[in-house]
């Protein structure tokens, strides 16, 4: 017999608005608190108490246009915020502080979240949408110099690139951008030439989300489809199709993989957020608690893997936090 | 004077005299079937049996020779042979020239498509007389482009000289199009317009079809007139006629089969190279497999039989549904396609609160549009109106018949309002309905009136089987089961859908002219008054209705639409059908005997099929109405 789905651990209400994404800070030892961060439509940042539950503080850097992405930066003290206002900005969160200490235009209108990736110590390659219709650009962090620019072949008929990841297989080697566009094609590109490594179409709608596991080189993206897409990375640097999976309703908003590699979890447009198991893909959870379309998930980073716990920003403003599969 | 082998002279004249005597008097067959094809053999490959061929009709004097060419056009195996047998015959003799050009094409229209291959063939295959045919094509065209020929010619007439203009396409060459290009394309463009104006759909799909193909032959290059029609098997024999079967086709045998050999053992080879890479694919992916049985089963899943379909709930008041529908709420488009959906039976369910906002919503429904594209949007719509219509019949049609005659309404809203008073007529009158929307079983032939269809077919065939049912039988087979009796709700209502349709038809609004251009609205609205009128069986106003439709029909008869008075003629059926025998006999008898002498008129004179058709149905039915008053002993 089944057991029926957990319901969450806790929920963390008070953001008056739509949650676009959050990302977890609980890697820290003890004494540091652990800390969510929490972008919203309204354009302010939340930075939730996960012992107490409720927000520490509240950053507005964004002229109230909705926030998109966050994400750290070596740790809780600097934080990076992308908006809808067209800037990517640099918080300086240490000892209680809340000030933008740098900022980057980058003049793109949707909403395609930035990656980071960490090359070294202090420096990242940040990728993100540019002005031009089909391009990511590539910056260096934090000097903002310009690494290049993936500018797909003319006529490539790409449209606008929907989700990005950064990786590389081992520190030091070449990195590579993972991007998926608005024809439902997730393109591979050499950073360093600055040319395509494989095409792969992997939705006939627009790639919602992707997320890729390095180690085994096998990534998944989804899309407003019902199709859920796993695909590889052989040694030619070609993607392949390896799977595919369907769901009961259409719409994935957001992907993530846990940093161990077992599970992945799927925000959904019908308010569901499925779990599955990531060798497989065997559907494990539907965990069935927000009331609009979910627009993010996150893993927790916690060092303690029984700790680890996996959030949900809604359309209906709630923030839900969940243990589940912790003691695997 | 000829030379037969053998060395004799002799006149060949006598023989035409002959021939022509023996044709005229209507023996075309037996000697025209012996005489042909013997003459077939000979001039094969003769000339000399050519040239006595040719002097042979020729020499057929004039009266006689409008049977011989017909016989000789009808029998002959194809357009060369008909060629060698004619010769010029056509360019030197008027009378021929007469009867080919004008009479076969123009004036008459039982030829088989054969025949008129053999025909335009025969002028397409000469020279001299390839003026002939470029003339042929110019007076077919504008015969097709006339619309009084459009409106007044039986269908018959039309569909034949559809086909002979496209085989006379098929058979001209590039130099003869460009220099008749101009004309080709005035001609269509104004045939185009006279058919696509007419109400009956075989006319339009003539119009498009012809017109297409004129449209493929002079724009060789760019784009060509491409309409949308339904295919059947008329359209696609019209369409093959464009294209000319070269005359021989002979199929090497020989060398056939030697090349069937060699294929045959290269097939077999190309799937043994198709199997390898085949049986190699799976082996990596099961491979896989085995490696990772062990790591996935740790995680166990939890229940998902929860995770179902998300459906958004439509409201469960009649009142929300309004809401919904015309509230400027156009986000939640969601609600909106569930409250569509969802409507009708909503309506069905909850009469007393539908009655209370029954014209609220059937105004609503009227003046609905697809928001988003759901599938079935009009059946879906037209299903809630009959729901409302038949729950609350009495002020809806009142509010329906009253925007027929409104102002600022499209064709296609007016000719709605007809099918929805339609089918709540039906299912209203019908005895077995229980609330069900589509009657399974019942045995009254059914009146399946979907927006678009040809109602006039589905009439012949309710009129048809009402007779049968009118004929005693003696064995009556297995018995029926009594369907369960209703009161007949269609009573109290009958005369609230039927009057007001026929008060105001001649009265024209400036956005609709019932009378004048609007005929097609006309026609629907005629149709739906003979639907009324049938279903108005056993009421009580059925003989008021009678009487008014009969007066309706007589200011109308001279119509020129023919479905108007394919409509007119089935208001008559209906009524023969539904007003009891001893009621017309009391009030319309004076009327009948006229509408009598008009169908007899009408069963002669028409020139539409159809129309004729139900004239004659007409008459069967008053007379089997008479024989039955005639049979009850007074």
């Amino acid at each position: 017999m089944a057991l029926p789905p957990p319901d969450p651990q806790f929920v963390l209400r008070g953001t008056s608005a739509a949650v676009h994404t959050l990302h977890f800070s609980c890697g820290g030892p003890e004494p540091d608190i652990p800390l969510l961060f929490s972008g919203s439509e309204n354009g302010f940042i939340h930075v939730w108490n996960l012992k107490t539950h409720r927000v520490d503080t509240a950053l507005d850097g964004h002229g109230r246009k909705s926030v998109y992405c966050v994400k750290t930066m070596d740790g809780k003290d600097r934080l990076l915020s992308q908006g809808h206002d067209q800037r990517i900005c640099f918080w300086d969160l240490a000892e209680g502080r809340t000030s933008v200490t740098d900022s980057v235009f980058t003049e793109h209108v949707g909403f395609c979240r930035c990656s980071l990736l960490k090359v070294a110590q202090g420096r990242w390659l940040m990728a993100m949408a540019a002005r031009s219709l089909e391009e990511v650009q590539i910056l260096e962090l934090p000097s903002k110099t310009s690494v290049c620019t993936l500018k797909p072949e003319v006529g490539a008929k790409l449209g606008m690139p929907m989700c990005l990841k950064l990786w590389q297989l081992s520190c030091g080697s070449q990195p590579v951008l993972l991007a998926g566009y608005e024809d439902g094609s997730v393109v591979l590109w050499n950073v360093s030439m600055r040319e395509v490594l494989s095409q792969l179409i992997c939705h006939q709608e627009p790639v919602m989300s992707l997320d890729f596991d390095s180690e085994k080189a096998k990534g998944i993206s989804g899309s407003s489809e019902k199709v859920l897409s796993i695909w590889s990375l052989n040694e030619q640097q070609n993607l392949q199709v390896y799977k595919t999976h369907e769901l009961v309703n259409a719409g994935i908003s957001d992907i993530t993989i846990r940093p161990d590699k077992k599970i992945l979890a799927t925000a959904g447009w019908d308010h569901r957020i499925r779990i599955f198991g990531w060798k497989k893909l065997k559907p494990l959870a539907v965990l069935d608690y927000h009331t609009a379309t979910v627009h993010c998930v996150s893993f927790s980073d916690h060092s303690n893997p029984r700790e680890r716990l996996l959030a949900t920003g809604s359309k209906d403003q709630r923030i839900s936090v969940w243990s589940i599969y912790a003691q695997t | 004077v000829f030379f037969i082998p053998g060395g004799l002279d002799c006149s060949i004249s006598f023989v035409s005299h002959v021939l022509g005597k023996v044709c005229i008097h209507g023996r075309q067959k037996e000697i025209l079937g012996v005489l042909v094809p013997r003459l077939t053999d000979l001039t094969k490959s003769d000339c000399i049996w050519q040239r006595i061929c040719w002097r042979l009709v020729e020499c057929v004097p004039d009266r006689w020779m409008e049977a011989v060419v017909l016989g000789f056009v009808q029998r002959a195996p194809g357009a060369d042979v008909l060629s060698r047998l004619l010769g010029n015959l056509v360019v030197k003799n008027k009378k021929a020239q007469f009867v080919v050009t004008q009479k076969m094409l123009l004036l008459q229209y039982g030829h088989t498509t054969a025949v008129l291959q053999n025909l335009l063939g025969y002028l397409s295959l000469d020279s001299l007389r390839r003026t002939l045919l470029l003339r042929v094509l110019q007076e077919l065209l504008e015969t097709w482009s006339s619309s009084s020929a459009v409106k007044h010619s039986p269908a018959e007439q039309q569909l034949y000289i559809s086909k002979a203009i496209l085989i006379c396409l098929s058979h001209l060459k590039e130099p003869e199009i460009e220099s008749c290009r101009q004309e080709l394309l005035t001609s269509m463009m104004e045939g185009v317009k006279c058919h696509l104006d007419s109400s009956l759909p075989q006319l339009r799909r003539l119009g498009m079809v012809v017109a297409e193909s004129i449209s493929l032959k002079i724009n060789t290059e760019g784009p060509v007139l491409k309409f949308e029609y339904e295919e059947d098997d008329e359209t696609r024999e019209l369409k093959s006629l464009l294209v000319q079967t070269p005359p021989f086709c002979v199929v090497p045998d020989l060398p056939d089969d030697d090349r069937s050999e060699k294929a045959g053992p290269a097939l077999p080879l190309a799937p043994e190279s198709d199997e390898k890479p085949q049986a190699a694919a799976p082996v990596v992916p099961d491979e896989e497999l085995d490696s990772e049985l062990d790591s996935d089963d740790d995680l166990i899943p939890y229940d998902m039989s929860e995770d179902k379909e998300l459906k958004v709930k439509a409201p469960v008041y009649i009142r929300d549904c309004i809401e919904v529908l015309t509230g400027s709420g156009s986000e939640d488009v969601d609600k909106w396609e569930a409250t569509v959906k969802a409507l009708e039976s909503l309506v069905r369910r909850n009469p007393t609160a539908t009655r209370e906002v029954s014209v609220e919503l059937a105004k609503i429904l009227l003046h609905l549009e697809e928001k988003t594209c759901i599938e079935g949007f009009v059946e879906l719509r037209q299903r809630a109106q009959v729901a409302v219509l038949t729950t609350d019949p009495i002020p809806v049609a009142k509010y329906l018949t009253s925007q027929f005659y409104s102002l600022n309404y499209s064709l296609r809203q007016r000719m709605d309002i007809l099918d929805v008073l339609v089918l709540a007529a039906q299912e209203l009158s019908c005895p077995k309905f229980h609330g069900k929307t589509k009657d399974s079983g019942a045995q009254k032939p059914s009146i399946q009136l979907l927006p678009g269809s040809d109602s006039s077919k589905d009439w012949r065939r309710i009129v048809d089987e009402r007779i049968k049912s009118k004929t005693r039988r003696f064995n009556m087979g297995q018995s029926h089961v009594e369907p369960a009796s209703r009161p007949n709700e269609f009573n109290s209502v009958a005369g609230h859908f039927f009057f007001p349709l026929i008060q105001h038809f001649d009265r024209p609004l400036t956005t609709f002219d019932l009378l004048g251009e609007d005929h097609l609205v006309l026609g629907r609205l005629v149709h739906t008054l003979a639907v009324l009128m049938y279903l108005a069986v056993n009421t009580v106003a059925v003989t008021a209705m009678g009487k008014a439709l009969l007066e309706f029909v007589w200011a109308l008869r001279f119509h020129t639409d023919s479905y108007v008075r394919q409509g007119l003629l089935s208001c008559i059926s209906s009524l023969l059908l539904s007003v009891p025998a001893e009621q017309i006999l009391a009030d319309m008898t004076e009327e009948l005997l006229e509408t009598q002498s008009w169908l007899g008129d009408v069963m002669e004179k028409d020139p539409d099929g159809d129309c004729r058709r139900l004239a004659l149905q007409n008459l069967l039915l008053m007379e089997n109405l008479k024989k039955k008053l005639e049979a009850v002993p007074s």
